[in-house]
């Protein structure tokens, strides 16, 4: 295995050279490119991309144009999964065979995928990878809904947003279904490795990524991705509504080992209430209507008992 | 490149670079061989409304904004921050957000601002509200 790249500090971790470009087209303020820039300066390891349809393939290859200095590829929206597989199939094959041309390089198979690319359309193809056990990492960049194309819900919108498919109005409080608990599901797979990242905790988000690329086998990580243009909010405040998710415990930090060891890998000094984090944002603004009171209420429970839940399966050590 | 719509492959390939790179994950921006189709290469000035000016007087290099910038535009070398890259900011404010000293390092100003200018009339340090 390749030695890992340290990254002791914030200072350190800035000596990166970064492997994504700028004058890409995503939106002011996007933290899909936060996150690939930390899951890509996590490592020195040469590296073999794909990309799901979505914000991030849209905007990064935008004809004659490409954002990646590795090698990357785009083929549809559900199959960003089955690209990487298919790359790293053949890696295997050709070692076996003796043909690679430089051996001794071990590069690194990460796919990426929106949460429309990942909990929905492309589950089956994800699911498959994880069953036959590539040597491979996929990433979501969970935004919550299908962004690149307007805003429609996808089954990783929380309850109560509203959407351009399941709008907030006179008769309607938004989102109705829960968000699918999608690392419990690639737990379930039996997946080496599987967790929960955030953008503004880049030095979990390292460890997490340095961790998963050591790791032999299929690592699934959710990366929460706050969307400026869909989350209605400023662009400059993407990491103070990153801050607001973890902080509140909306998004909980943790990691499932084996598909049974479960860690939780950030715990707030201060646990903010989950109104404030939804209050920061459009999406949830019609909730704080009187009508929707019992909306409100229901989330800060149903945040309670997830983080009790983790926290008794965090200590039962299953 | 003057190919219209209709003359589009099915798949496109695009380099990176021109020529072969080794070690690209250790070869820093200024020492790479960038070819036309890397988007490095492209602006995306003229989307910016704001821009972030730099103030290098109150900067204690924490690399917050380094971190944060999603628009690889904060320019950091041997754990300084030496400045905005103003062909890939997009303005969005970010970096003058998380910016963590008092007064700030990074402060947001029309695009049209002379930067001696902003320079010479920067916040006092604010008092602490209590
Ligand atoms: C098979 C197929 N269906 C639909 C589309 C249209 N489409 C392109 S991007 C997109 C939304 C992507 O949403 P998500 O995966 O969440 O990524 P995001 O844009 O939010 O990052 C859709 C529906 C497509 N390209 N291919
Ligand atoms: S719509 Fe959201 S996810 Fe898409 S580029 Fe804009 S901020 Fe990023
Ligand atoms: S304004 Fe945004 S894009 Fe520009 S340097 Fe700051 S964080 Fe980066
Ligand atoms: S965030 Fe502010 S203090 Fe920190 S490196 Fe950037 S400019 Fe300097
Ligand atoms: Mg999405």
């Amino acid at each position: 295995m390749s030695e890992m790249k340290k990254i002791k500090n914030l200072k350190e971790f800035s000596t990166s050279a970064d492997r994504f470009e700028g004058a890409n087209l995503l939106c002011p303020g996007c933290a899909h490119s936060i996150i690939v820039r930390e899951v890509l300066n996590a490592t020195n390891d040469d590296l073999i991309l794909a990309a799901s349809t979505g914000c991030l393939e849209v905007c990064t290859a935008v004809y004659p144009y490409t954002s990646w200095d590795a090698s990357w590829i785009h083929i549809g929206f559900e199959n960003g999964s089955t690209a990487v597989a298919g790359a790293e199939a053949m890696y295997k094959a050709l070692k076996r065979k003796g043909r690679l041309k430089q051996p001794d390089r071990e590069p690194k198979f990460v796919a990426f995928g929106g949460d429309g690319a990942s909990y929905d359309i492309g589950f089956q193809w994800i699911s498959g990878c994880f069953e036959r056990g590539h040597n491979m990492m996929y990433v979501v960049l969970d935004n919550e809904v299908y962004a690149n194309t307007g805003g429609q819900r996808s089954s990783s919108t929380p309850i109560g947003a509203s959407t351009t498919t399941a709008p907030a109005g006179r008769v309607s409080y938004g989102e109705k279904m829960n968000k699918k608990d999608m690392l419990a599901i690639m737990a379930a797979h039996g997946s080496p490795y599987v967790a929960q990242v955030a953008p503004n905790k880049w030095k979990d988000m390292v460890k997490k990524i340095q961790h998963g690329l050591a790791t032999e086998g299929p690592v699934f990580i959710n990366a929460m991705s706050a969307c400026t243009t869909e989350w209605k909010f400023l662009p400059e405040d993407t990491i103070a509504i990153s801050d607001l998710a973890t902080d509140s415990l909306v998004f909980p930090l943790y990691e499932i080992i084996d598909g049974r060891k479960l860690n939780i890998t950030y715990r707030p000094k201060n646990v903010i209430p989950v109104k404030d984090y939804l209050g920061a944002q459009g999406r949830f603004k019609h909730l704080f209507k009187p009508e929707n009171k019992h909306v409100l209420d229901e989330w800060q429970a149903r945040v309670d008992r997830d983080w009790e839940y983790l926290q008794r399966r965090e200590e039962a050590g299953v | 490149m003057n190919n219209g719509w209709n003359d589009f492959e099915i798949g496109a390939m695009l380099r990176s670079f021109d020529g072969a790179v080794n070690g690209i994950a250790t070869t820093l921006q200024e020492d790479r061989p960038y070819s036309k189709s890397n988007s490095f290469t492209a602006s995306v000035a003229d989307w910016r409304i704001e821009k972030p000016i730099f103030n290098k007087d109150y900067c204690i290099d924490c690399q917050f904004c380094w971190i944060y910038c999603p628009d690889i535009s904060i320019i950091s070398r041997d754990k300084k921050m030496v400045g905005v890259d103003y062909d890939h900011c997009k303005g969005c404010g970010i970096c003058a957000e998380v910016c963590p000293t008092n007064p700030k390092s990074l402060l947001m100003f029309a695009e049209q601002e002379d930067e001696d200018k902003a320079l010479a009339g920067w916040p006092e340090k604010e008092k602490k509200e209590n």
